[in-house]
């Protein structure tokens, strides 16, 4: 045990039991240190950790922080030729959850440990070979608290929120979208006419989806000359700034950035790229959009790999404050009410995440730190999948305005064609906001408001009629810890 | 054609009742008011003209409205709107805005193709109400 008396929970050893050679306990190479005090300027991290049966999870604890930091599997001299108690992250607190086999560990590591604008960096220690260690059972990284002093390396958002509403010139309501469908086969110039019926019906932006990207059906060039042509035929229909999100994700960045350079030279005000480019990519294509006026979309493919289970990989919310750091537009967030996974509570931490300057700890939307953004603008949540007009009242109650609502078959699969779809939810988007305004409880009345608004509009009536029931009612797998007790 | 900027452009025209509770939104979350107006149309024209200072200290939405009318009043012919401003930090921006009058007549835009290499086409928004001058292009009297 510790030598000095004062650290009663500190087991770190010290000389020749510190340095002999061979294998000690983390514990004892100084990664778990209960009195530590973060610093302001450390990065502090919660994961949920499951030991391996027997093993202490204080010292799980202390082996994610020294296998996430300078640790190796033994003890190696080598480590005294450096300042290592600097280096070596300090696991400082570990909780049970409940009545669990999982426990909450608390890690601060010292901001020299990481390059700055680098989240490549920061997730090779963080997310590297630690997630694979074989004491674990498995180990998800809950939370992530970036002190501003790393906040400032990062160029963020090529435009965010506000941004991005003065380029479009469109303000005091949700955004609209709709990804085009069938995602593939087919050929360019049908391609374009989704594109041109779903904006001139009233959407502000359609969208490649994640997939789509040169595929022998249609090839990249071709979608992109027949997708602005739509843009452009719809601007001039409605006296609107529209846009396509042109997805140039590619095998390689030199492709990218021509297709990227492509869709500028054609007068695009927005292209996407997915998740599954990597770091580095998205970083990349991040400094080029904010180089060329570009919005940048962010279609988050791949992420439940990471995200889902609640016992391993990376919540969401942390991958959503990468993404704000190395600076995306708009990343999809989840919807509440469609048909993909997402608890109420969490999503809205997943979009406080994005938008907020300032996110208070609230551990009921899984939020475990204060964040910080240091004025860092916000980026668009984007609700996509399996969302219609006729929960726009619940929409609006639960994502809030600063949001784009994508109806791919909420538009595409309208009855009366891709123009009325579009209509119907535009018509249900303003509706909605007036009433809101006017100081109604719109997600009461929601229903009444879409009727009435319907009475003047026969598209949203249609749209009423044909979705009005649908709604997806599953559990979801990833659930706070904490649930908040109704006052009421 | 109509022109559908601004948030609630494709709802019915307001009536007078609706625009005050609109007003009243804003003031209430202090965001300033201020009215514009202008006879060019185009997308990107993010300068109306503003028909004199935003609101800052105004209480009544009534205050806002006769603005609103008198601006009507002068520009019958005109795109006429309503902006609501957000100062908070962060923020900074437009909170909303809507258009409270337009002309009766919205000829709308052309689409103006150039061809050049390759399929490429330059594209150009022009509104056909710059056949004419400021001031004559909705209505025989300049305004």
């Amino acid at each position: 045990m510790a030598e000095n008396g004062k650290d009663k929970g500190r087991q770190q050893e010290t000389g020749e039991k510190r340095w002999g050679a061979g294998v000690i306990p983390y514990a004892k190479m100084g990664y778990w240190e209960p009195d530590y005090v973060p610093k302001d300027t450390d990065i502090i991290c919660a994961f949920r950790v499951t030991p391996q049966k027997g093993v202490d999870p204080k010292e799980a604890g202390a082996a994610v922080a020294g296998e996430s930091s300078t640790a190796t599997w033994t003890v190696v001299w080598t480590d005294r030729l450096t300042n290592y108690e600097k280096y070596q992250a300090k696991c400082f607190k570990v909780e049970q959850v409940g009545d669990t086999d999982q426990y909450m560990a608390y890690i601060a590591y010292d901001l020299d440990l990481f390059e700055e604008g680098s989240i490549p960096n920061l997730t090779a220690s963080i997310i590297g070979n630690v997630f694979g260690f074989k004491a674990l059972k498995a180990l998800r990284l809950e939370d992530m608290r970036i002190p501003t002093h790393y906040i400032k390396t990062f160029d963020g958002p090529p435009h965010g929120i506000v941004m991005e509403r003065e380029m479009i010139n469109k303000f005091g309501r949700p955004l609209l979208g709709a990804t085009t469908k069938p995602k593939l086969g087919l050929s360019a110039k049908n391609y374009g006419r989704i594109v041109y019926e779903a904006l001139r019906g009233g959407l502000d932006f359609v969208k490649d989806d994640e997939n789509i990207n040169s595929q022998p059906f249609m090839r990249w060039r071709d979608r992109f000359l027949y997708s602005i042509e739509g843009v452009q035929r719809a601007t001039e229909q409605s006296g609107e700034i529209k846009g396509h999100y042109m997805n140039v994700t590619a095998g390689t960045m030199e492709d990218m950035y021509e297709r990227a350079e492509f869709a500028k030279e054609l007068g695009s005000p927005i292209i996407m790229i997915d998740l599954v480019i990597g770091f580095t990519a998205m970083t990349s294509m991040s400094k080029w959009a904010r180089k060329n006026g570009m919005l940048l979309h962010l279609h988050r493919a791949g992420y439940a790999t990471y995200a889902r289970q609640k016992n391993h990989g990376v919540n969401f919310r942390v991958l959503s404050k990468w993404c704000r750091m190395l600076g995306v537009d708009h990343i999809h967030s989840g919807t509440v009410v469609g048909k993909l996974e997402g608890d109420p509570n969490i999503i809205q931490g997943y979009y406080d995440t994005l938008r907020l300057n300032h996110v208070p700890e609230k551990r009921e939307q899984g939020i475990y730190f204060d964040q910080d953004w240091a004025s860092m603008p916000g980026v668009m949540p984007v609700a996509s999948g399996g969302i219609h007009a006729g929960q726009m009242h619940q929409l609006l109650h639960y994502l809030g305005e600063d949001v784009v609502l994508q109806f791919g078959g909420g538009t595409i699969g309208h009855p009366s064609g891709i123009a009325a779809g579009a209509e119907a939810n535009r018509v249900a988007v303003e509706g909605m906001i007036k009433a809101r305004n006017e100081g109604r409880d719109y997600l009461k009345e929601g229903d009444q408001i879409l009727k009435d608004l319907a009475k003047k509009c026969a598209a949203l009536q249609v749209a009423i009629d044909t979705w009005g029931d649908i709604s997806f009612n599953y559990e979801s797998t990833d659930t706070p810890d904490v649930v908040a007790t109704p006052t009421s | 054609m109509r022109v559908t900027q601004a948030t609630f452009s494709f709802l019915p025209e307001f009536t007078d009742d609706e625009i005050k509770l609109q007003l009243q939104y804003a003031i209430d979350n202090e965001w300033a008011l201020s009215v514009e107006f202008t006879d060019d149309p185009h997308p990107r024209n993010s300068y109306w003209e503003m028909w004199d200072l935003p609101m800052f200290e105004i209480k009544d939405a009534s205050a806002a409205f006769y603005e609103i009318n008198k601006c009507r009043e002068a520009y019958p012919n005109h795109y006429v709107k309503v902006t609501a401003y957000d100062p908070r930090p962060c923020r900074q921006t437009t909170a909303f805005d809507f258009i409270v009058n337009r002309p009766a007549e919205e000829p709308g835009f052309q689409l103006q193709r150039t061809e050049t290499n390759d399929r490429v086409q330059n594209y150009t928004i022009r509104p056909y109400a710059y056949n004419q001058p400021h001031g004559q292009r909705y209505g025989e009297n300049g305004k």
